[in-house]
């Protein structure tokens, strides 16, 4: 894409996926992070956990830009997020506990959809399928009659096909049986190994460690590292 | 207008059209709703005279009352599995989403409103007149417009957060106004109610279009900001 925003900088490929400090943020108007600090590389898999209201969720919007910085240094993908944050967008990719699909299209015209919305094209779709294990007859089934796993896989590839750089996930095994978990796993692992990073935040912590390299923990809107 | 967004826009509309001929929401529950309202009209009104008197705003009524749904069964679409915040995450230009779902809404809208007066020519006995034929095209899609962009916007703005769709109808019908009497006034006079002239409904048209452009262009620049959290 000639897209200046989907193309980013080797400036900004050299720089940590994710580098806060000392970052504060506010939810109506009350601080849901108070002075948090958190560096993550390319290509990590870092897996956020905590209880409840912690900041989890409140921190992985922080990192989509969603939740504006009220005070300190936020850096993602190399794009200050303090300052435009529409050029991070496309970059981002921020599953929570919807799929962002839509239910009557089938699974291929959904990836169809996306790839025309960043200018992605047929070989990278076709690609992401693979990956996703959604090829063959599973493509043209509507999303409406897959099972919770594949809906959850064809949202992971849609972030294929968007090329999201830093993969932002909130309870991505919730409501998925076993094998559905094993396969969501095995996707993420692919898509890390292609260089894509990961932070999930995830209440199946034995299932998380297994996937992550790194485990911080968000309590009282500050992060600690786990030994 | 950026090729880039236009081509975005289209393919918006198109998705939106293609779920459309899937579930078949309008066919199966919008139009039906519309014909009973109409009948419920016919039956509220009787005969005499005052129901053929009446038809135009009893159409547009029922076109606006209609295009409630049509709205949010447009949104819902975005909702119900978070597409919109996956658009909004991804940083989907909004003019082309907002010009997108308007085109799609107004396609909707345009079928809605020819099955809705061909009804007014079968149960409330209105005839159209030759000469009142542009006219009443040139209201029906002026209209149509203004209220898929005026509709694009409240829909935008109630699907930022749960529960705010039930505050579709109040923010929508006061504004849809101007609308509903424009329209109403220009298919008067393309049908020659109360003998009305041809010409007196063109300043109505003038009226529909300048709403029409007014929303759109409004609408347009503010989607990013309305669908925020």
């Amino acid at each position: 894409m000639s897209d200046p925003a989907t193309n980013p900088t080797p400036a900004d490929r050299s720089a940590p996926a994710v580098d806060l400090r000392g970052v504060i943020a506010l939810l109506g108007g009350f601080p849901a992070l108070s002075g948090i600090d958190l560096r993550v590389e390319r290509g990590e898999i870092v897996l956020v956990a905590g209880p409840n209201g912690a900041g989890k969720s409140t921190l992985l919007n922080v990192c989509a830009g969603l939740v504006p910085v009220a005070r300190g240094h936020a850096e993602v993908l190399g794009t200050d997020l303090r300052g435009d944050r529409g050029a991070l967008r496309h970059r981002i990719g921020l599953l929570g506990h919807r799929n962002g699909l839509y239910a009557d299209l089938t699974v291929a015209e959904n990836l169809a959809f996306w790839a025309d919305m960043v200018g992605a094209n047929e070989a990278e779709i076709a690609a992401a399928l693979t990956s996703a294990g959604l090829d063959g007859r599973l493509s043209s089934v509507r999303v409406s009659a897959l099972s919770a796993g594949q809906r959850r896989r064809t949202a992971l590839a849609v972030l294929l096909v968007r090329r999201a750089e830093l993969w932002l996930l909130d309870e991505p095994h919730a409501g998925l049986d076993p094998s559905g978990r094993d396969e969501l796993d095995d996707l993420i692992r692919l898509a890390v190994a292609s260089g894509v990073t990961v932070i999930l935040a995830s209440h199946d912590l034995e299932r998380s460690r297994a996937l992550a390299g790194r485990e911080i923990t968000v309590k009282g809107g500050t992060v600690s590292e786990a030994a | 207008m950026s090729p880039g967004r236009i081509r975005l826009a289209r393919r918006l509309a198109a998705k939106d059209l293609l779920i459309e001929r899937r579930s078949r929401v309008l066919v199966n529950q919008v139009l039906p709703f519309s014909g009973l309202v109409m009948v419920v009209f016919a039956f509220a009104l009787g005969t005499g005279g005052v129901l053929e008197r009446a038809a135009p705003g009893l159409v547009w009524l029922a076109v606006l009352f209609s295009s409630l749904s049509t709205v949010q069964r447009s949104f819902g679409l975005e909702t119900a599995d978070g597409a919109m915040e996956s658009l909004r995450v991804a940083g989907v230009d909004p003019i082309a989403l907002f010009l997108g779902k308007a085109a799609a809404l107004a396609i909707e809208l345009l079928v809605l409103v020819t099955v809705l007066l061909g009804l007014a020519v079968v149960l409330y006995g209105t005839e159209p007149r030759a000469e009142g034929i542009v006219l009443l095209v040139t209201t029906a899609i002026s209209a149509t417009l203004g209220l898929a962009a005026l509709g694009t916007i409240y829909g935008g703005l109630a699907a930022g957060g749960s529960g705010r769709e039930t505050l579709l109808p109040l923010l929508v019908l006061p504004v849809a106004a101007p609308v509903l009497i424009g329209a109403t006034r220009g298919v008067e006079a393309a049908l020659g109610t109360d003998r009305t002239a041809v010409s007196e409904g063109w300043p109505w048209v003038g009226l529909l279009l300048v709403f029409a452009v007014a929303i759109g262009v409004g609408g347009a620049l503010a989607f990013g900001s309305l669908i925020e959290d």
